[in-house]
C-alpha cells in the first residue's frame, strides 16, 4: 500500500476507510467538483455508484461536520494508473433526496444512477434519462427503501407465509 | 391511410413507457448525444450535427424490438433498434425483466445464508459471486482464511472461468451458426460442471466458496481429475482454434466488427475481456492481486482493435492462461484446514455436537441466528470472467447486511452495446451481444 499521495481539494471531510482506500464525504455542492478533481488527477473510472438508505441509523457515526442523512450515494471511482480506489460518500438528504448527475464526467454511471433512481428514488440533475430501469414503468415506490416492505406472494395450498 | 392514421394508436397501445425509443421526430442532438455524445466527446470528437436528419421521415426508418426472449439474446433481454434498412441507428437495452430483488433478499438473508443468494446472480459463474462477497464479509470480520482454503478458492475460481468462457465460446458459435462449437462447447464445460459435483455436491449454484473458507474439502484423488480436465480441456482449445479461428466464415463475420476503443471503455465503466481487448492490460488478478494471485505465474492477455474477434481470441486464450494457473495450484496446494477455526464463523465438528451441549448449542446458533458482523462498510472487487465484479457490504453490527450491493460486470458492460453496434449491420448485432457476453441474471439482480 502506497502512502496516499492522493489527497482531497481543501475543505472536503477525508477519512481512509479499509486500509488502503481514501474516503471521502463531500458536501453536495462539493461533490461535482470533486469528482472531476479526481478524475483530472488520473481516475479514469467510475467503477460503482449506488445508495444505501440508513433509515435506521440515522445517528452512525461520520466524520466530524458530517450531517448524516437518509440517503447516502457512494461513489467508488478507480485508477488504473496508480492503482488505487477512492471511495465518495455524500448525503444527499432525507424526504426527496436530489443530488447533480455524474454522466457528463462518467457517461457510464448513466445506469447505475437510474439504478439508484429506480430503487431508492433518488434524483439526479442533468441525468439525460431518469427512468425505472430494473422495475416496471408503473411500478409504485422505490424497493429498497428501507420502509418498503418485503413482498409476499401468496402460496397455493399453503398458509400465506409471513415475513421471514 | 386508414392503416397510417392508426399507426398513432398502435404505438400508443404497444408502448412501453418512457424507457422505450422515442420516434425519430422526437430525436434532437440531445437524444442522440444520450447514446453516444458524452462517449465520443470522452474520446476527443465533437457530435456531428448532420448526423441527425431532421428532414428524415418516421417511416424512412423502423423501430423494432428483439426480444425479451429471442434465442440470441442470451436470457431476456430486449433491444429496441432503429434500424435504416440493414443498418442499426439506434439501440436501446430494455432491462429487468428478469429483476428478483436480489439485493433486497440479502437483506433479510443471515452472512451464512448470504451465499445461496449471491451465487444465483451470475449463474454461469458462481464461484466469482460467492468469492467477491465472501472477501467483503470477511474484510468486515477481519478473518484470517486458511491457506489451503485460498488455493481452493483460487483453483475453483478459475475453472469456472474456464466453464464460463466455454459457455461463451458455445454460445457466441451457435450465434454465428458454428453448432458444432456449440455442442463442443457445453461437452467440455460438462467436464468441469462434474468436477463441482463431486467437490460441492452441486453443478451450479454451488454456495461452495463462504466466509472463512469453503463448505468443504477437495474430494479424495482430487489432483487427478484436475489435471484430467486441464490436459482435455488444453489439447481441445485447439480444436477450437482450427474450427473457428481460421475459419473464412467466422472470421468474416468477427474481424473489424463493433469496435470500441480504450476511452470509450474507461468512459462507460467497461471491464474485463471488452476492456482488455482494446490494449488495457487491466486484470485485477494482476493489476490489484487477490487471493494469491501474486504467486502463480500466467498472462493477461489484451486484444488490439477492440473488435469481436479479439474478445474471442481474448477469452480463448484465457481459457489456456485459466489452465496454467490451475495446474500451478495443483502443484502449491498446501495442507491444512479448507476453513478457518475461528469459533466466530465456523461450527463446531459434527463429532462434537454428538458430546457437547455447547457444540450443539453454538452449531444451533449459528444456523439460525447466524454471526454478527462488527459495523462498517466495505468494497471488495475481484475479476469475474465478465470484468470487475465489486459487492458493497454495510454492515450494522447485525447477523445480516444492512445493505447489500453487488457491481455487475454484465450490467455495466451492457452500456457498450449501443456504442459498439452503431452504423453496424443488424446481422452483427447478434454477435455483438454475444461479444459483450451479458449473463442477465446478474444485470437484473
Amino acid at each position: 500500500m502506497t502512502s496516499l499521495s492522493l489527497t482531497a481539494p481543501p475543505g472536503v471531510v477525508t477519512a481512509s476507510v479499509m486500509a488502503s482506500d481514501l474516503g471521502c464525504f463531500p458536501t453536495p455542492e462539493q461533490y461535482v467538483d470533486l469528482v472531476r478533481s479526481f478524475k483530472e488527477d488520473g481516475f479514469e473510472m467510475c467503477v460503482d455508484l449506488c445508495a444505501v438508505d440508513y433509515l435506521e441509523h440515522l445517528d452512525r457515526a461520520l466524520p466530524d461536520g458530517i450531517v448524516a442523512t437518509r440517503f447516502e450515494i457512494v461513489v467508488n471511482l478507480l485508477s488504473l494508473s496508480k492503482k488505487q480506489r477512492v471511495r465518495i460518500r455524500v448525503q444527499v438528504g432525507d424526504e426527496s433526496p436530489i443530488i447533480d448527475s455524474l454522466f457528463s464526467l462518467y457517461p457510464g454511471t448513466e445506469a447505475m444512477e437510474r439504478e439508484a433512481f429506480d430503487l431508492f428514488g433518488v434524483l439526479f440533475r442533468n441525468h439525460p434519462d431518469l427512468t425505472r430501469i430494473l422495475m416496471p414503468e408503473d411500478w409504485e415506490g422505490h424497493p429498497l427503501r428501507k420502509d418498503y416492505a418485503v413482498g409476499k406472494i401468496p402460496v397455493q395450498f399453503k398458509e400465506a407465509p409471513g415475513p421471514r | 391511410m386508414r392503416v397510417a392514421e392508426r399507426v398513432d394508436a398502435l404505438v400508443v397501445e404497444t408502448s412501453e413507457g418512457a424507457q422505450g425509443l422515442q420516434p425519430r421526430r422526437r430525436t434532437d442532438t440531445d437524444e442522440l448525444g444520450r447514446e453516444v455524445g458524452a462517449v465520443l466527446r470522452q474520446s476527443g470528437l465533437t457530435l456531428d450535427p448532420n448526423d441527425v436528419d431532421y428532414e428524415r421521415r418516421d417511416d424512412e426508418t423502423m423501430i423494432i424490438n428483439m426480444g425479451p426472449a429471442h434465442p440470441s439474446t442470451h436470457g431476456v433481454l430486449r433491444l429496441m433498434l432503429e434500424l435504416d434498412g440493414e443498418f442499426v441507428l439506434r439501440t436501446k437495452p430494455v432491462i429487468g425483466y428478469l429483476h428478483t430483488g436480489m439485493e433486497k433478499t440479502g437483506e433479510v438473508l443471515s452472512y451464512v445464508q448470504g451465499g445461496t443468494n449471491v451465487t444465483r446472480m451470475d449463474y454461469v459463474s458462481p464461484i466469482a459471486n460467492e468469492l467477491g462477497y465472501s472477501m467483503a464479509v470477511e474484510k468486515l470480520l477481519e478473518v484470517e482464511v486458511p491457506e489451503r482454503a485460498i488455493w481452493i478458492r483460487m483453483m475453483m475460481a478459475e475453472l469456472n472461468r474456464i466453464a464460463s468462457h466455454l459457455v461463451w465460446l458455445a454460445t457466441n458459435g451457435m450465434d454465428l451458426g458454428a453448432t458444432t462449437m456449440m455442442i463442443f462447447g457445453f461437452r467440455e464445460r460438462e467436464l468441469v460442471l462434474a468436477f463441482f459435483e463431486k467437490t460441492t455436491g452441486l453443478r451450479m449454484n454451488l454456495n461452495y466458496v463462504r466466509p472463512g473458507g469453503v463448505a468443504a474439502d477437495l474430494p479424495d484423488g482430487w489432483e487427478d481429475d484436475v489435471v484430467l480436465i486441464c490436459d482435455t480441456i488444453y489439447e481441445r482449445t485447439f480444436e477450437y482454434d482450427e474450427l473457428l479461428t481460421g475459419q473464412p466464415i467466422f472470421r468474416g463475420r468477427m474481424v473489424g466488427v463493433a469496435p470500441i476503443t480504450a476511452e470509450e471503455c474507461l468512459a462507460l465503466g467497461v471491464t474485463g475481456p471488452v476492456l482488455r481487448s482494446t490494449g488495457v492490460p487491466w486484470d485485477l488478478r494482476r493489476s490489484m492481486p487477490y487471493l494469491a494471485y501474486d504467486q502463480v505465474d500466467f498472462d493477461v492477455i489484451v486484444g488490439t482493435y477492440g473488435d469481436n474477434f479479439d474478445r474471442y481470441a481474448i477469452r480463448l486464450n484465457e481459457i489456456r492462461e485459466s489452465v496454467r494457473i490451475i495446474r500451478q495450484c495443483v502443484e502449491k496446494m498446501p495442507k491444512g484446514d479448507y476453513r478457518t477455526q475461528d469459533p466466530k464463523v465456523t461450527p463446531p465438528p459434527r463429532a462434537r455436537i454428538d458430546e457437547s451441549m455447547e457444540a450443539l448449542i453454538h452449531h444451533f446458533k449459528l444456523f439460525t441466528e447466524g454471526f454478527h458482523v462488527p459495523a462498517g462498510e466495505v468494497y471488495s472487487a475481484i475479476e469475474s470472467p465478465r470484468g470487475e465484479l465489486g459487492c458493497y457490504l454495510v454492515s450494522d453490527g447485525g447477523p445480516k447486511p444492512y445493505r447489500l450491493h453487488v457491481r455487475a460486470p454484465s450490467f455495466v458492460n451492457l452500456q457498450a452495446v449501443p456504442l459498439m453496434m452503431r452504423g453496424g449491420l443488424i446481422s452483427d448485432a447478434i454477435t455483438v451481444i454475444s461479444s459483450v457476453d451479458p449473463i442477465m441474471g446478474e444485470v437484473d439482480r
